[in-house]
């Protein structure tokens, strides 16, 4: 017995790696890196969230729009006609003089478009890049707050990432009820965009009567109440403060015992509230949610200290959501759900228990097949088979790889396809013996011969997997990762590892007086 | 155990006709069907709502279908049983219903009359999405023939390259007839059976192919019909075996893997038997008919090999000093 050959030492090697990284998977064992098991074998939900960028770019070019009412404000310049025009801000100066502090301010912001029709004239939007990239950085934004709410909502092992340029995908295998789905689903989707707003008092009382179209004449527009689509509100279009300022958020309860949200700003959001409400007293503030009026309260006198509170006859849950969603910061633009796959935990569980049937009788099936076919070159395939079986789940779980059902599909497809090589190059030691070479060299022959066939035929196979996994989504790309590792590991364990075990037994086949007992063959 | 031989040679050249015919018989059938009857194109493709449901008896199917036809959204709803008589699937194409409203919970309203269930369940996909995968998935498709085309040209010839690209565009056509015949539905597992399906039969025709680039350095009388008989027939073995293995394990996936996988697992079945039967039928021939020469591979190789020498000993000059 040849013990100590290179190819049998990698091949134990490889069985000792494979048996000692596969056994947490198979046990299921507490410590260990284990295979993940996909949404449709554990049961979960899968959503698609498409970002709508364009929105991110509105309410950038809003958010300039308050600086700079803000800014005339402060330094005492009067502006005319600050209005939003699309993605454009316009605005006239009426003082000359202070056209040089403008020009100054607005060139420390970078990423603007400015256009002067006239001296005093300004029209303002981003410019294509920084469009491009706020775009691009609400998508970012999106995936960090969507993650954010979900940590705090308190489910197991979200996975929020992003796919392509506006698209992120939510997964989430905690989610056991229809109920659990709906909340998870609600906080995700919830813009929490909250927005101080002043109401136009000089032309409240023509709020049934405007067309939104004139309201924005005025630079102003028409909101419902939260819980009363008919109640309206004339709102002046520019936010005072916006949900950027709001450090934190809690539920609370109101005298009458029903949930409230009280949040509290930070210093500069703070300082702004403060002014707003010292110079507005009598007129009222509307505290306005994903575009609709919780409150508008009357100011009775200057509100500092940056709190305030959101109450609209909310049930302890929403108002719990909303909490959440306001501390993890609104979501930079609307979301828009494309795909939605849930899976009960039931299926899942059949689907495991079916798929591991077809395993076992597969498998079964194949490493009779083969030792009936070869005999006791059935039996080294098999060792190689059941090696091969082995790494594919220990290098899943090495790299934390996740098992869908068209990837347990795959195993099973790989069990009928490992035993290839092994079967290319037993018919070739048969051939070569048949044409009376010596069985040393028939195998040292076979395997040779045999090396080409096997090469290009699992080479251009991977190439169909790589493609296959850079196409596919989500179960599919499963399919794709146990596939390929299959392959990869039939070459180490059918080329290598039994060319090994046939020099190990090298001296024995040679003295052996039936050598056709060996391969099959009289 | 021997199947076939190891010396025998089949004349599968002399015998290439019938074959061929069938072929294309298959071939154009498949695409007829195609054309008249269409592919049944699942949610992730045509988008829409996919609602399993189990309950813990038969399932009042005609009931069910009943109230869902009083509800406008669900009034084009269709309902068929899944895998036992005690679970269904209910589909409702994309249209007006928007992928947000609330499935579940509206079927435990509207279905609450009709017993005990429980939604396994719901699988909702925009029209959006179902195009973007579409797309992608014409994409692997085609991408997978170039990649095929280009490594078989660098390891072979291109001609190889050609005949097994047309090879597998005939495992692949006959493959997508059986579908539509069988109504089988097209989502993304079908996807990857086809995909799957290109490897399994490239693999099977590069196995006989490598036997043809061999046996064509080595054949005494140069004739090309017998280069393949002879190459055909020794790989018959390995075709017929590897198939079998496969078709084994395929067969079980098939019946005991699940409602779920069922059409995958069918339409490897169906990938199996038409890949092994061109892989030693159909796919050399098409070598023969691209007018493949013996003289001019061997001329070529025996020129590689010369340039390869040269290079050796150009190498070795080198290294010695002498140039």
């Amino acid at each position: 017995m040849k013990i100590f050959n290179y190819r049998l030492i990698i091949f134990a090697l490889s069985i000792i790696f494979g048996v000692v990284f596969a056994m947490p998977s198979f046990l299921q064992t507490d410590s260990g890196k284990k295979i993940n098991l996909g949404l449709d074998l554990q049961g979960g939900l899968h959503m698609l969230l498409g970002v709508n960028t364009d929105e991110a770019v509105t309410s950038k070019i809003k958010s300039y729009a308050s600086s700079i009412k803000y800014f005339a404000q402060d330094e005492d310049i009067l502006l005319d006609e600050l209005s939003i025009n699309g993605d454009t801000v316009e605005f006239n100066i009426l003082d000359e003089d202070e056209i040089k502090k403008v020009d100054e301010m607005l060139s420390k912001i970078k990423g603007l478009d400015i256009q002067k029709p006239s001296s005093l004239n300004y029209l303002i939007s981003l410019s294509e890049s920084e469009k491009e990239l706020v775009k691009d950085l609400s998508v970012s934004q999106a995936v960090e707050t969507i993650r954010n709410r979900l940590d705090q909502f308190g489910l197991a092992e979200p996975t929020v990432i992003r796919q392509g340029e506006t698209d992120i995908v939510v997964e989430l295998p905690g989610i056991k009820s229809a109920a659990e789905e709906k909340a998870a689903r609600e906080l995700i989707s919830q813009p929490a965009n909250l927005e101080m707003m002043a109401v136009d008092e000089e032309i409240a009382d023509q709020v049934y009567s405007m067309t939104p179209q004139q309201a924005a004449l005025y630079g102003a527009v028409i909101l419902e109440k939260s819980d009363n689509p008919n109640e309206k509100y004339l709102v002046k279009e520019i936010p005072i403060l916006n949900g950027e300022q709001i450090i934190d958020a809690q539920v609370a309860f109101d005298q009458s015992n029903q949930p409230i949200i009280n949040f509290t700003l930070n210093s500069s959001g703070a300082r702004i509230f403060g002014e707003f409400t010292a110079n507005n007293i009598g007129k009222r503030l509307a505290v306005v949610l994903d575009g609709k009026v919780y409150s508008a309260p009357n100011i009775r006198e200057r509100i500092g200290g940056g709190s305030g509170q959101i109450s609209g006859g909310f049930t302890l849950v929403e108002a719990g959501n909303v909490a959440i969603a306001l501390r993890s910061g609104a979501l930079p633009a609307s979301v828009k759900l494309l795909e939605k796959r849930s899976v009960g935990p039931s299926l899942g569980a059949d689907s495991i228990q079916a798929s591991m049937i077809a395993l076992l009788v597969g498998f079964g099936m194949v490493m009779i097949f083969m030792v009936v076919y070869y005999k006791t070159a059935g039996i080294i395939a098999n060792i190689a088979l059941i090696t091969n079986i082995f790494i594919i789940v220990a290098v899943m779980a090495m790299f934390g790889a996740t098992l869908t059902l068209p990837g347990m599909a795959g195993i099973v497809l790989t069990v009928g396809m490992a035993v290839d090589a092994n079967v290319i190059i037993t018919e070739r030691i048969r051939e070569l013996l048949q044409a009376g070479v010596s069985v040393k060299k028939a195998i040292e022959d076979g395997y040779a011969n045999a090396m080409s066939a096997i090469l290009d035929a699992n080479i251009t196979t991977l190439l169909v997997a790589v493609i296959l996994y850079a196409y596919g989504t989500g179960p599919v790309k499963g399919f794709a990762v146990t596939i390929s590792i299959g392959i990869l590991a039939s070459m180490l364990t059918a080329i290598l590892g039994t060319h090994g075990i046939y020099e190990m037994l090298m001296n024995k086949i040679q003295k052996s007086k039936n050598i056709g007992n060996w391969f099959g063959v009289k | 155990m021997e199947f076939f031989k190891t010396d025998k040679t089949y004349n599968f050249m002399g015998n290439k006709l019938p074959f061929l015919a069938l072929s294309l018989i298959l071939f154009l059938a498949s695409i007829g069907i195609l054309f008249t009857k269409g592919l049944n194109f699942g949610i992730d493709f045509a988008g829409g709502t996919l609602v399993q449901i189990k309950y813990d008896k038969t399932a009042p199917i005609d009931n069910i279908r009943d109230i869902l036809k009083q509800k406008p959204h669900f009034a084009n709803a269709s309902i068929t049983e899944f895998g036992s008589d005690e679970e269904i699937v209910i589909r409702i194409t994309a249209s007006s219903n928007s992928v947000t409203t609330d499935v579940s919970d509206e079927m435990h309203k509207i279905l609450s009359s009709t017993g005990n269930f429980e939604i396994r369940r719901i699988d909702m996909v925009g029209p959006k999405v179902g195009d973007e995968l579409r797309e992608k998935g014409f994409m692997a498709l085609g991408l997978s023939f170039v990649m095929i085309l280009i490594y078989v040209s660098f390891r072979f010839e291109y001609r190889f390259a050609v005949a097994s690209v047309f090879a597998l565009i005939h495992d692949l056509v006959i493959a997508v007839g059986a579908i539509a015949l069988f109504d089988v539905e097209v989502n993304l597992d079908i996807l990857a059976a086809l995909l799957t399906l290109l490897g399994y039969s490239i693999n099977d025709t590069i196995i006989v192919f490598d036997r043809i680039r061999e046996n064509v350095q080595n054949s005494k009388d140069g004739l090309l019909e017998d280069v393949i008989n002879t190459s055909v027939s020794r790989t018959l073995s390995r075709t017929t075996l590897t198939s079998l293995t496969t078709f084994f394990v395929v067969v079980t996936l098939f019946i005991f893997g699940g409602e779920i996988i069922h059409g995958f697992a069918f339409t490897l079945l169906v990938g199996i038997i038409v890949g092994t039967y061109s892989s030693i039928f159909i796919a050399s021939t098409f070598l023969v008919q691209l007018k493949f020469s013996i003289e001019n591979f061997r001329a070529k190789e025996a020129e590689k090999l010369k340039r390869q020498k040269e290079k050796e000993k150009l190498r070795a000059m080198y290294e010695q000093g002498t140039i």
